[in-house]
């Protein structure tokens, strides 16, 4: 890779560092082509699909990897394998089906035909017709293939990389990211809802939206707005080592006992609701935590909301375009009535989230206010001037810091 | 799902209770919506993939009038959003009557959406998957699907469909 750095005429970042984001970086064409290779291409692990969506051999599902269309494939083997979507002969797809189950790949254009890790097997007319035409005689095919991503699952999460630097995934999360994702995904799970959503803003605006803990209570006001009595307000905001991946999260509080604490879970979700329904829980998590959303560099969320457990991950479709995924998850083992129980909570999150929905908007009021500025700074000061955890309270922008503090190591900002 | 003859007066009344429906939401008179539907009814919104897997989550779930009640009371006070309007063009409906008496409404429609200042522009397109039954003299719904045909949304979904 032989990518020029960005200028420095395209983007000066201000001298306080992490506190400011020039609004030039949701904006500029020549930082988004940047960031397809040094973001997306570069070391890190990007979220392409769960393996519950491929048990099977010759399983196929779509995914991207920034603007870079991805095929993940399970073999004969049982082994995962992605590659990009993209024919070595002449660039088409090869995939189209978002799902799909075949023994090989092939390409609608030429019927160049791929086994399933993506190395070419079969070239249409290569001996060409009646002894006419064809390949040049050394024309091999061993020596083409799909173009492969490393590929690492985790708790059912599959990831692909480009760099062959990044490290495993265990090691990439952390052991505080990693141990959260394990207590929400460690146990068998299975889809049981899936829809997106397009955001009318630069990628990374979500990014920064995901982490910031400091908006929740304030933009989303449903909570408050029909006076849902929560106890569980103790919280705070963790950052990895080294503050790319955060998680905000929300517990009871502590050191009720016996009767005291059975008579709190009776009156927690006391509310105005005409459907109180909506609310009901099962105990799940021993922890006392029932909510937590984890942001994982660069563009995934893992998440429980109460027994709503879903994953989100966005995707860049242009420079002010972003596809939000919500993909909810249920145990295995789930009976009906906790299974009802899911399906009503997600009514919280996702595209019509009751304490979700703004999101859909409130960044592209971002990308519309900042247009015309691109040498003004957003200010990120809450909770302090510092990336690191913060116990105490979720009102912060630590998760912020943290993720621009990454992009600008990887972006040589 | 095979249309068997009924009573015409009895399909013009179904006709216009669908048409009301909608034009119930397209005209912003929310709280008139809850009321389309039986006490104990069952909406959603899922996309079509998501309704041929089989899948619980859709995008929008109200189990109970009370339910669809607080969607109409949050868009109204507590969620966020730049006003916008919707337009609801129906199909004619494919009708057959159940067992039980109840009838089987299979209504395709197309839905405009209006944001202030803006274009109008197709926000999703579909079918209403629904069980019609009487309460006294009127109709109910007593459960609505809305299936959307693509599984991704333009920005975000706040008035029911």
């Amino acid at each position: 890779m032989s990518a020029t750095l960005v200028s420095n005429e395209a983007l000066r970042w201000p001298a306080e560092g992490v506190t400011r984001v020039p609004y030039r970086v949701f904006a500029d064409p020549e930082i988004y082509a940047q960031e397809q290779q040094r973001i997306f291409r570069g070391p890190v692990w990007n979220f392409l699909c769960l393996e519950t969506e491929i048990p099977q051999p010759g399983d196929i599902r779509l995914a991207a990897i920034g603007e870079t269309p991805i095929i993940v494939t399970r073999d004969e083997t049982g082994a995962v394998n992605a590659m990009v979507n993209r024919c070595a002969h002449r660039g088409a797809l090869v995939c189209l089906k978002e799902r799909d189950h075949a023994a090989a790949l092939t390409c609608a254009y030429h019927s160049w035909s791929y086994d399933l890790r993506g190395q070419l097997q079969s070239v249409a007319f290569r001996r060409g017709l009646r002894g006419q035409g064809g390949m040049p005689a050394d024309f091999d095919p061993a020596r083409h293939r799909l173009e492969p991503v490393r590929v690492e699952s985790f708790c059912g999460l599959v990831f692909g990389t480009f760099s062959p630097d990044t490290p495993p995934v265990e090691t990439y999360l952390g052991p505080m990211t990693a141990g959260l994702v394990r207590r929400a995904l460690g146990r068998p799970y299975r889809l049981i809802g899936m829809h997106s959503q397009m955001l009318h803003n630069n990628w990374k605006l979500y990014a920064e939206n995901l982490r910031d803990s400091y908006h929740a209570s304030l933009l989303h006001t449903f909570y408050t707005a029909f006076k849902i009595n929560r106890v569980d307000m103790d919280g705070g905001m963790l950052l990895s080592d080294d503050g790319r991946h955060s998680v905000s999260y929300s517990k009871r509080a502590t050191l009720q006992e016996g009767e005291e604490l059975e008579r709190m879970r009776a009156a927690q979700y006391g509310s105005d609701l005409n459907g109180p329904q909506l609310l009901e829980t099962f105990d799940e998590w021993p922890d006392g935590i029932t909510h937590a959303i984890q942001a994982i560099f660069p563009t995934l969320g893992v998440q429980f909301t109460l027994n709503s457990i879903a994953v989100r991950f966005f995707t860049p479709r242009g420079l002010d375009e972003t596809e939000l995924f919500w993909m909810y998850l249920g145990r295995e083992d789930d009976d009906p009535h906790q299974a009802g129980m899911r399906a009503l909570q997600g009514n919280l999150t996702g595209a019509a989230g009751l304490v979700s929905l703004e999101d859909g908007c409130i960044n592209e009021f971002v990308q519309r206010g900042t247009r015309g500025s691109p040498d003004h700074a957003a200010i990120v000061e809450m909770g302090g001037r510092e990336v690191g955890s913060s116990q105490s309270s979720r009102a912060t922008e630590t998760g912020i810091r943290g993720f621009w503090q990454a992009y600008r190591q990887l972006m040589e900002l | 799902m095979s249309a068997i003859p009924l009573d015409p007066e009895l399909r013009g009344r179904i006709e216009d209770f669908l048409t009301e429906a909608a034009l119930a939401v397209d005209d912003g008179e929310f709280a008139r919506w809850p009321r389309f539907f039986t006490e104990d009814s069952f909406y959603q919104i899922i996309p079509r993939a998501s309704f041929e897997a089989g899948h619980t989550v859709g995008i929008m779930t109200c189990r109970g009038r009370g339910m669809m009640q607080d969607r109409v009371e949050a868009l109204q006070s507590a969620n966020i959003y730049e006003p916008h309007n919707y337009c609801h063009i129906l199909a004619r409906p494919v009708l057959r009557r159940e067992d039980d008496g109840a009838i089987a409404a299979r209504t395709n429609f197309a839905l405009y959406r209006t944001i202030a200042g803006g274009n109008t522009e197709l926000f999703a397109a579909g079918k209403y998957l629904d069980r019609i039954v009487r309460d006294g003299d009127e109709l109910r719904l007593q459960s609505r699907r809305v299936v959307l045909e693509s599984r991704r949304v333009d920005i975000l979904v706040v008035l029911p469909i």
